[in-house]
């Protein structure tokens, strides 16, 4: 059977049970990624097509938008991934501890993204008065990138739940595909972001 | 080796502790065996039950409209009812008949034609299954309650889909039936994707793999690759009415076209999501009944995946009268003439697969011809939309009727009934009679083309489409007298049609092993299959592998012994637990989809804030699916191991505990 496989080699990269000696739990998560690249191009499509046929006596997105604020949370989230994938690293060579911490650390960046998120939602609407029905660049704006916030909500849910499962000991170096699945959804809600960056933050300032 | 590893679903076995979840369901019978079944070709079943069963309440709807249709003014439905008639007619034919009629086949036959002993993630596939009936109840639970069924058209373009022209809940949920459809299929396709991919028998390389799987992994990537378009389009139709944002709200800048447009971003890719699977089971028939290989094998396989890619880049087709402007107007209008150059490459390989074969004419064939003919005309008059001149005298009448039942009707339900002829006695064993077969046959033939022939002309001397009478002086008054004849005897031929597959499942003929003398895998199984499938995973030397055994019977039987004491050797089957958790997550989408779709919002002089019924039974929802969730995850992926006798009788099993 697979584990004899797979118990003799161990290589992460390589599944012996399968036609392509991809694992099936890798494959799935890029297909669907696949899919959910769909769901984000026809989200920032609405906000890109929105954009450019403002009604008149819309805000300007420059005087709502605080480039600083977001040029950081983009930049935690980014050091997130990085820690997310020493964490794939640390559990393909089984050592479960220095997954922890690894893990633990991304948790607590995407936590700041978050929470920089919730601040700049309340920030808009109450300073800026920018709300999700008052124009169409609030509807737009607050639908995708609240899209992406319940990505990175649900990533953190699924991170803390793989990090409280590696203390029941049953998380060894067998199961390196299920954090490695986990750590292919979040660098690709990491990479969302960046098109997200670019696309609604960085373009109002060309 | 190799053969054996394939045996395995999922590279994980326990590491001799407990599961940490409580309850693992052994029944093999009865009730709790369905509702927490696993297996691959159950799930196929309860699919395909289904989507009968709403075959027939489609076909009601569709029968009132005729009977409304029958004469000028007449007063059978008013016009709100005609609506909700229309609008519920044409979602449960798309959404609850041709697609999980295909997928009961991508289910019950495509892990049996690739070698494989389930799909890729056993409760992934109940959790679709389950997620698609609460769609389906979602959809039509309007019909029970005051607000009445949805009403605003299957393609529900805004605004009238907004709170302020459909102000009840009707639309509401259409919008969130739909959307746990498009849950319940990308995450389906997810898995035959991985399925198809990676669960291969060794020696299936993917130009040796069968028609019919190849196009349900085509469909499949149709799937997930358009279906996000549309659940946007809902989402934002669904912020719209919930929350009041401005994405279809023309005096806040909003604009319905992005509506037209994600739909048909959708909506067309769709249009071969329920054609491919069709395509898929002709090519497995007419090689059958032709007695000869398929003709052009690669360039059928081809054809079907640029049809795949070529569907994505024809959508504004549906738009030529919306004003996009000429360049955008002739670009769509030559990929759609692009499009149709793989589909008639089909055709013609169909056409030389019966070239010089020796044709038997049983069920399945007669409804496969019936397919070839009928499609291509619907393709002819499909072709004709591609002019866009022509396309905007069309647009809107009853032409486009015509057409899109020609390719929907004559194509894909006349060859899901054949695969459903063709695949019966393996499915259960018996044989369906051919005589009342073919009479169903040739009744649904001449019914659906009295139907649908006249249509045309309705069309083309100006007949608008969903509109809910007209007028005596029209001269439309013989054509809809026609049509509605036809429906009755379309109808009455797929009440034989189903009255002989009732009566053969019960009492028909005891069928043996391969009755067809078939070519492909899934027909090297006793019938029905095992729970296993596969006693020994076959090992596959040529396309059309099944053929290849039974021409080489002495080397595969050894062979067969070999892997046999090998695969026994290495710990027996692998088979997956049962599991409740895919059908509770279920349970719990459908309470958050009443909460979301059904109960009103609070009134806010008696609940604080936002809060009221409707956000606690939406949450209560939420959470009894995030538990269930949870434990699914927790369960974890252990099975138990099962060892055969010769004569592929269980030898014992060793329940419970998986370890070797």
């Amino acid at each position: 059977m697979s584990s004899h496989a797979a118990a003799a080699t161990l290589d992460p990269h390589a599944d012996s049970s399968t036609s392509t000696g991809i694992p099936n739990k890798k494959l799935l998560m890029w297909a669907f990624l696949a899919s959910d690249c769909m769901f984000f191009g026809c989200l920032i499509s609405t906000h890109l097509i929105y954009r450019l046929h403002p009604p008149p006596g819309t805000l300007p997105a420059r005087q709502v938008f605080s480039i600083e604020l977001t040029s950081f949370s983009t930049f935690i989230l980014l050091m997130s991934s990085l820690m997310m994938a020493l964490a794939v690293n640390a559990i393909q060579k089984g050592n479960i501890k220095s997954m922890r911490w690894s893990l633990l650390t991304t948790i607590f960046f995407g936590c700041i993204f978050l929470g920089c998120q919730v601040y700049e939602f309340r920030n808009f609407v109450y300073e800026k008065h920018l709300t999700i029905t008052n124009s169409i660049l609030g509807t737009t704006f607050f639908t995708l990138t609240g899209t992406h916030g319940l990505h990175v909500l649900i990533g953190v849910v699924w991170l803390s739940g793989m990090l409280l499962y590696s203390f029941t000991g049953k998380l060894t170096q067998k199961d390196a595909i299920d954090v490695e699945s986990m750590g292919l959804y979040w660098h690709f809600v990491d990479i969302v972001w960046i098109v997200i960056f670019t696309a609604v933050y960085l373009l109002e300032y060309l | 080796m190799d053969a054996l590893a394939k045996s395995d679903f999922i590279a994980k076995e326990d590491h001799g502790a407990k599961p940490l979840v409580l309850w693992r369901p052994t029944a093999k019978t009865g009730l709790i065996s369905w509702l927490t079944t696993v297996d691959h070709k159950r799930i196929g079943f309860l699919y395909g039950a289904s989507a009968l069963l709403f075959l027939i309440v489609g076909g009601l709807e569709a029968l009132f409209i005729r009977i409304q249709l029958a004469v000028p003014n007449n007063t059978f439905l008013t016009s709100a009812q005609y609506s909700e008639m229309f609008t519920m007619h044409a979602t449960t034919m798309i959404f609850l008949v041709v697609m999980p009629l295909g997928a009961a086949f991508f289910n019950f036959i495509m892990p049996l034609q690739i070698g494989a002993r389930d799909v890729a993630f056993p409760r992934l596939n109940a959790f679709s299954f389950w997620t698609f009936v609460v769609g389906a109840i979602i959809l039509n639970l309007g019909w029970f309650m005051k607000d009445g069924a949805p009403d605003a058209g299957w393609f529900g373009y805004a605004p009238l889909t907004t709170r302020t022209y459909s102000p009840t809940h009707a639309v509401d949920m259409w919008v969130m039936g739909l959307q746990l459809l498009g849950v319940a299929s990308i995450a389906a396709a997810l898995n035959f994707i991985v399925t198809i991919i990676n669960l291969r028998a060794p020696g299936m390389t993917m130009m040796r793999l069968p028609v019919f799987t190849w196009m349900t992994l085509v469909t499949s990537f149709l799937i997930i690759l358009s279906f996000p378009a549309i659940t946007i389009a809902l989402v934002e139709i669904m912020m719209d009415r919930l929350f009041g944002t401005n994405f279809f709200e023309v005096s806040n800048g909003g604009m319905p076209i992005l509506w037209q447009h994600l739909f048909w971003i959708f909506g067309h890719p769709e249009v071969y999501i329920l054609i491919l699977p069709a395509m898929g089971i002709i090519s497995e028939i007419l090689p059958t009944f032709s007695r000869k290989a398929l003709f052009g094998y690669p360039i059928v396989v081809f054809s079907g995946a640029s049809i795949g890619f070529l569907g994505f880049g024809v959508w504004s087709h549906h738009m030529f009268t919306t004003g996009m402007g000429t360049v955008a107007t002739a670009a769509f209008s030559l990929m759609t003439m692009a499009i149709a150059v793989p589909t008639g490459v089909k055709i013609f390989n169909w056409i030389g697969t019966l070239w010089g074969g020796h044709l038997s004419m049983r069920t399945p064939m007669m409804f496969a011809l019936g397919f070839v003919w009928m499609f291509m005309i619907g393709g002819f008059s499909g072709i004709m939309h591609s002019a866009a001149p022509a396309d905007a005298q069309q647009h809107g009448t009853y032409f486009i009727v015509a057409h899109f039942h020609y390719v929907l009707i004559g194509g894909s339900l006349f060859a899901l009934l054949a695969g459903i002829q063709y695949w019966f006695p393996l499915m259960f064993g018996r044989m369906v009679s051919d005589f009342w077969g073919k009479v169903s046959f040739w009744v649904i033939f001449v019914g659906f083309n009295v139907t649908f022939f006249p249509m045309h002309f309705l069309g083309l001397e100006g007949m608008p489409r969903r509109t809910f009478t007209y007028d005596g002086n029209m001269g439309w008054n013989l054509g809809n007298l026609i049509a509605t004849v036809g429906a009755v005897i379309l109808g009455i031929g797929l009440a034989i049609y189903l009255g002989a597959l009732i009566y053969g499942y019960y009492k028909g003929p005891r069928s043996k092993k391969d009755p067809w003398d078939a070519r492909t895998l899934e027909w090297s199984l006793p019938n029905p299959p095992p729970e296993y499938n596969f006693q020994v995973i076959p090992t596959v030397h040529a396309r059309d592998g099944w053929w290849y055994e039974k021409l080489h019977a002495e080397e595969i039987v050894k062979e067969e012994a070999e892997h046999a004491k090998e695969e026994d050797a290495h710990g027996g089957i692998h088979m997956p637990f049962q599991s409740i958790y895919p059908l509770f997550a279920g349970i719990g989408i459908l309470i958050g989809a009443i909460g979301v779709a059904v109960i009103d919002p609070a009134d806010p002089s008696r609940y604080p804030g936002f809060w009221g019924p409707k956000v606690a039974v939406t949450i209560v929802g939420g959470l009894i699916m995030f538990v269930s969730v949870v434990l699914w995850s927790l369960e974890g992926v252990e099975g138990y191991h099962i060892h055969l006798n010769s004569d592929g009788s269980i030898k014992g099993d060793d329940h419970g505990a998986s370890k070797h």
